[in-house]
C-alpha cells in the first residue's frame, strides 16, 4: 500500500518514453512473446547440436563448427518456414501465371497450416474457457473423441438430408457429445466436490475405450477388415473450398466464429461477468450472490462442447471417417494453447495459428531437411515451460515484475456443498 | 551517553516509490519509543531495513555509537536487534520450547536436541519478566496473547537488547493489551529498549516514553505523551485536523429490520460456532457486536448474509423468513454487507474499479440490457461513485489490487451504500485502515443510521464499538452474554464480558 501513493507521484515526473518502456516490459504478454522467441532459439540450438556434421567440423576448427551449426539451424528453420507458409517465390510465380491449379498448389502449405490450426482453435478455446472460470479441463482429448464419434454417427447413419442441414446437424451433434462428456465431471464436482482434474482424466480413458468399442462394433464399416467407420455421407461433409489436394475447409471460419462467440460471452454478457468472477475469486462471487455451482457445471459443458466441435470438425472436414488411429493429441496441446494465449479467445487463435504453422511446417521439414518432426514437440515444450515459469524469462531479459498480479491459474475447490 | 540505536538518513526507493525518505530516528536505552504512522507511511519498511530484510539505498545505522551493516535478520540478531512480526512466526504443533529453539537449537553430544536446558532457560526468562509461559505447552493450545509472549521469549532467548514490536496490540483483547504493556514496562526496567509500531493513538499516549511520527516516508516530528495529545498526534499523522470523537444524535429506532432467534451455526470444522443467539436490529440504530476475534462473530455474519446456512433457529428480514435465503435474496431484499475480509470476499482484486463497483448489481438495469452488459452505464456509475465517495484511484480501469486498503474499502462502501438499503451488516469495517479512512467510514455508518438504515456492526475494536453503537451485544464462545444500552456501560465492563466474565 505504501508503494501506491509514492508510485503515483513518482510516475508523473518520469518521461513518457520511460513510462512506455516500463509498461511494455511489465506487460504479461511480453513474457509469452519472449517465451516463443526463446523456445524457437533453443530449438535451433538443439537442431544444431543433433547434427552430426557439426561435431565433425568441430574437430577441424571451432569457427568451422559454429558455421556448420548456424547452417544447420538456418536449414531447419528455412525448411520449417517453407513447409508452413509455402515458397514465396513459387507463390509469386503462380500468382503471376494466373493459373488456378498452380496457385492452389503453391498456397497449399499455407492452407494446410490453417487446417492444422482449426482443431487447435476449438480445443484451445475449450480449455481457455475452463481456465477463465477456474476449472482445469484436462479432458479435452476425451471430449474430442466423443465429439468425433457423435459426429460420425450422425454423418453415417442419418441419411437423405440436404447438405445445408446435415452438415451443421452433424457438427452440432458432435458438439453435444463433447458437452455431455464435459458435463459429467462438472456435475460430479457440483454434487460431490470431486475434483474435475481427476474426473476429466478418467473420462478420457472411458472415451478412448468407448471409441474402440464402437469402432469394432456398431460404427465399424462391414466392408473393411480394419476397425474403421464407414465413410460419412457426402451431405454431412464440411465443404472444402479448393480443389484436391488442398484440404482447406469451412471449419476454419467456424472456429474463428466460435472464438468470437466465446469472446462475446466472456466479456460482453452478464453470464460472462459471472463466469469470470467465479474464476477470479469464487469467494467474492459467492458474496455477490452468484451461483458458483451452476457456473461451473455450465462451463464444463460448454468447454466439452467446444472440444467436441474440434473432433467433429476433424471427421467432417478432413478425415470423413473415423478410425482407431484417430488420436490427435489436440486435447493435450490445447492446454498449452490456452496458457500461451493467456486464456483469451484472441490469444488462443494466435497461439493455435502458431502451433498449426509449427506442426505443418515440421512435416515438410522432416521431408526436405531430414530434421525429425519431434523437434517441434521440444520447441512447444520449451515455450510452455517458459510460460509456466515466467521468472526465468523475466530474469533472462531483465523484465520488471508486473504491476498487477499476474492472473495465475487457480484450481478452484468450490462445489460439492449443495 | 550514545543512544542505543540511531538511524541516520535512511532512504529506501522501491521502483517508482520513495518508501523511506531520509529518516532519522534515535532510541535510548531503556525506553519505549512509539513509531506512529498511518498504514503505508513507511513504518514497516523502516523496521524491515533495521531487521535486515531490506537493504537501504542510503543512510547509516549505529548501535551504541558504532556504525554497523545489517544484511540479514541473522546480522540483526547478532547486533541484539529482534522483531516480533504482526503475524506470528510460530509452528502450532510444536511446543513453546521447540518454537523458541528453532534456528538456535541447544544440542547435546551426538547431535541430540537439549530440550531440557532450553526449557530451563525459557523458564528463567519467563520468571524474570513475569511472562507466565509454560515451555512444554503446545502453541496451538495457547491464546493469542500468550503466543505473542512466546515470540518475545524468542527474542530474549537470543539476547536481544532492542525489541521491535510490529502492531503488537492488533490481535489482543483489552485485558491482554494491558498485560502486554506491563510486560513491556518490565522489559525496559531490565534495560531492554523497545520500538513499538502502531497507529492507535490511545496506546501511544498511555504506554510510550517518546513518540516519533512518520508520514509518507518522512519523519514529521518527535514528541512525548506529556507534550502531545491525541488530536495533535492524529493531525501529525494524517497531515490535517481529524475529528476523533464522532458527533452523533441519539438513535431513533424504528421497526425491527433484522430479527434473529435461537440461531445455531456451525463453523468449517462442524463445531458449534454460534450457539442459541437471539437479537433484533431496528431501523435507525446501530447494534454493535463486541467480542474477541473467533467467538462466533464471523459465522454469525455469514449466517445473516446468506453465506452460511444455520442449523437451527430463525432469521427474519422485515418479518419475512430468510433463514435459508441465498446471498442474492438478501441483496435483493435490501441488505448490504461489508465483509470482514474485504480482499477475500468483497472484491475481485484482478478486476478494475468499475467492475468491482457493480459486483452484485451487474445483472440489473441499467448495468445490463438483457444479458448484454451495458458498459457506458457501468463506466458512468464508476465515475459517479468515485467522485461521490472520494475513491482515490488513477482511473476507473485501475485494478483493485493497486489501490490502498482504505480505497479498496471505499469501493465496497460505495457499492453497498449506493443501493437503496434497509439493513447494513458491517464486519470489521475499519480493520487495517488508516486514521483518515476510519474517520470516513465511521461518518458514513452514522449517516446510514440517520437515514433510517438498520446497522449491525461487528468489530473486535472495542473503541469502535463504544463510539458507534447505540446498543452493544457481547459475544463470547458463540453466545451473546449480554445486550446493553451503549450509554449505560463502560469500556471496562464490556472488556470483562469479552473475557467471559459476567459480573455477579
Amino acid at each position: 500500500m505504501e508503494k501506491q501513493n509514492a508510485k503515483a507521484k513518482g510516475r508523473i515526473s518520469q518521461k513518457p518514453l520511460v513510462v512506455f518502456l516500463d509498461e511494455v516490459t511489465r506487460s504479461p504478454m511480453m513474457v509469452n512473446i519472449l517465451a516463443i522467441v526463446t523456445g524457437l532459439f533453443l530449438g535451433g540450438v538443439i537442431a544444431a547440436l543433433t547434427t552430426e556434421n557439426v561435431y565433425v567440423a568441430l574437430k577441424s576448427s571451432l569457427v568451422e563448427g559454429l558455421k556448420i551449426a548456424l547452417q544447420a539451424a538456418w536449414n531447419t528453420y528455412k525448411a520449417l518456414f517453407l513447409g508452413a507458409f509455402g515458397d514465396p517465390q513459387r507463390i509469386v510465380t503462380a500468382l503471376q501465371s494466373g493459373d488456378w491449379s498452380q496457385i492452389n498448389r503453391a498456397l497449399s502449405p499455407l492452407s494446410e497450416s490453417l487446417v492444422q490450426a482449426t482443431p487447435y482453435i476449438f480445443a484451445g478455446l475449450a480449455v481457455a474457457l475452463g481456465f477463465r472460470v477456474g476449472l482445469f479441463n484436462i479432458g479435452a482429448e476425451g471430449q474430442i473423441f466423443v465429439g468425433a464419434l457423435a459426429a460420425v454417427w450422425a454423418g453415417v447413419f442419418i441419411k437423405g438430408l440436404p447438405p445445408i442441414i446435415h452438415a451443421p446437424l452433424a457438427l452440432l451433434i458432435g458438439g453435444l457429445g463433447g458437452a455431455i462428456w464435459g458435463l459429467i465431471p462438472g456435475w460430479l464436482k457440483a454434487k460431490t466436490g470431486a475434483h474435475e482434474v481427476i474426473n476429466t482424466i478418467m473420462m478420457n480413458y472411458i472415451a478412448f475405450r468407448l471409441s474402440e468399442y464402437l469402432l469394432t462394433g456398431v460404427l465399424r464399416d462391414p466392408a473393411k477388415t480394419t476397425p474403421i467407420s464407414a465413410p460419412i455421407e457426402r451431405s454431412a461433409w464440411i465443404p472444402r473450398l479448393f480443389p484436391y489436394p488442398n484440404r482447406f475447409h469451412v471449419g476454419f471460419f467456424i472456429a474463428l466464429f466460435m472464438a468470437f462467440l466465446v469472446y462475446l460471452l466472456l466479456f460482453k454478457t452478464t453470464w460472462g461477468f459471472e463466469l469470470r468472477t467465479v474464476g477470479a475469486n469464487p469467494n467474492a462471487a459467492r458474496y455477490a450472490g452468484m451461483n458458483i455451482v451452476r457456473s461451473m457445471v455450465i462451463t464444463m459443458a460448454l468447454s466439452g462442447g467446444l472440444a467436441g466441435l474440434a473432433g467433429a470438425n476433424e471427421v467432417l472436414g478432413v478425415n470423413r471417417n473415423l478410425g482407431v488411429a484417430f488420436s490427435s493429441g489436440y486435447g493435450f496441446d490445447s492446454i498449452a494453447l490456452a496458457l500461451l494465449g493467456n486464456s483469451h479467445p484472441l490469444g488462443v487463435v494466435l497461439a493455435s495459428l502458431l502451433f498449426g504453422f509449427l506442426r505443418n511446417g515440421a512435416i515438410q521439414m522432416q521431408l526436405t531437411a531430414g530434421i525429425p518432426i519431434d523437434i517441434i514437440s521440444i520447441i512447444q515444450a520449451m515455450i510452455l515451460a517458459f510460460i509456466a515459469a515466467p521468472a526465468i524469462i523475466r530474469t533472462i531479459y531483465r523484465l520488471k515484475t508486473p504491476k498487477e498480479p499476474e492472473i495465475r491459474l487457480q484450481i478452484s475447490s468450490a462445489g460439492g456443498s449443495s | 551517553m550514545d543512544p542505543i540505536l540511531e538511524l541516520r538518513g535512511i532512504t529506501k526507493q522501491f521502483p517508482g516509490v520513495l518508501a523511506n525518505d531520509h529518516i532519522d530516528l534515535t532510541l535510548n536505552q531503556g525506553e519505549i519509543l512509539a513509531l506512529l504512522g498511518e498504514n503505508g507511511a513507511g513504518k514497516t519498511t523502516l523496521m524491515n531495513i533495521l531487521y535486515g530484510l531490506y537493504k537501504p539505498d542510503e543512510g547509516e545505522i549505529f548501535v551504541r555509537g558504532k556504525k554497523i551493516d545489517i544484511h540479514s535478520p541473522s546480522d540483526a540478531i547478532a547486533q541484539g536487534i529482534g522483531m516480533v512480526h504482526q503475524h506470528f512466526m510460530l509452528v502450532p504443533v510444536f511446543t513453546v520450547t521447540d518454537n523458541v529453539m528453532l534456528g538456535d537449537e541447544y544440542v547435546r553430544g551426538g547431535g541430540f536436541l537439549d530440550r531440557r536446558r532450553a526449557a530451563a532457560r525459557i523458564r528463567e526468562i519467563s520468571r524474570q519478566y513475569n511472562l507466565q509461559v509454560d515451555p512444554d505447552a503446545y502453541i496451538k493450545d495457547l491464546p493469542v496473547g500468550l503466543q505473542q509472549r512466546v515470540e518475545i521469549i524468542k527474542l530474549l532467548f537470543r539476547d536481544a537488547e532492542i525489541l521491535i514490536l510490529d502492531e503488537p496490540t492488533a490481535v489482543l483483547t483489552p485485558q491482554e493489551v494491558n498485560e502486554l504493556f506491563a510486560i513491556m514496562k518490565s522489559l525496559v526496567e531490565h534495560g531492554k529498549s523497545i520500538i513499538f509500531i502502531t497507529h492507535k493513538l490511545r496506546e501511544v499516549m498511555e504506554f510510550s516514553n517518546r513518540i516519533t511520527v512518520i508520514r509518507a516516508g518522512r519523519v514529521v516530528g518527535t514528541t512525548t505523551p506529556q507534550e502531545a495529545d491525541q488530536n495533535k498526534l492524529a493531525a501529525m499523522m494524517v497531515g490535517r485536523q481529524i475529528e476523533l470523537q464522532i458527533e452523533k444524535k441519539p438513535a431513533e429506532p424504528g421497526e425491527v429490520v433484522l430479527q434473529v432467534r435461537n440461531l445455531k451455526v456451525l463453523d468449517t470444522r462442524n463445531l458449534i460456532a454460534v450457539d442459541d443467539v437471539s437479537f433484533d436490529v431496528r431501523a435507525g440504530e446501530i447494534l454493535g457486536i463486541a467480542g474477541v476475534q473467533g467467538n462466533g462473530q464471523t459465522e454469525l455474519v455469514r449466517a445473516v448474509t446468506g453465506l452460511l446456512h444455520p442449523v437451527g433457529g430463525e432469521i427474519r428480514f422485515l418479518g419475512k423468513k430468510v433463514t435459508h435465503a441465498t446471498p442474492k435474496e438478501f441483496f435483493e431484499l435490501g441488505s448490504a454487507h461489508i465483509p470482514e475480509d474485504r480482499q477475500k470476499d468483497g472484491l475481485v482484486l484482478t478486476y478494475p474499479v468499475k467492475d468491482n463497483l457493480v459486483l452484485n448489481t451487474y445483472y440489473q438495469p441499467p448495468f445490463a440490457r438483457g444479458v448484454i452488459l451495458n458498459q457506458p452505464s457501468i463506466y458512468a456509475n464508476a465515475e459517479e461513485l468515485i467522485r461521490k465517495f472520494d475513491i482515490r484511484t488513477p482511473s476507473v480501469m485501475t485494478m483493485l489490487s493497486s489501490l490502498s486498503g482504505g480505497n479498496q474499502q471505499k469501493v465496497i462502501v460505495a457499492r453497498e451504500f449506493s443501493r437503496p438499503i434497509k439493513l447494513l451488516v458491517a464486519s470489521q469495517p475499519t480493520r487495517g485502515l488508516d486514521v483518515g479512512s476510519i474517520e470516513y467510514i465511521h461518518h458514513r455508518l452514522i449517516e446510514k443510521r440517520d437515514e433510517g438504515c438498520a446497522v449491525l456492526l461487528v468489530s473486535t475494536e472495542l473503541d469502535e464499538i463504544m463510539e458507534l453503537s447505540d446498543r452493544i451485544a457481547v459475544m463470547y464462545r458463540g453466545r451473546i452474554l449480554v445486550t446493553i444500552d451503549a450509554k449505560e456501560v463502560t469500556k471496562e465492563q464490556i472488556g470483562l464480558y469479552m473475557a467471559g466474565i459476567v459480573p455477579a
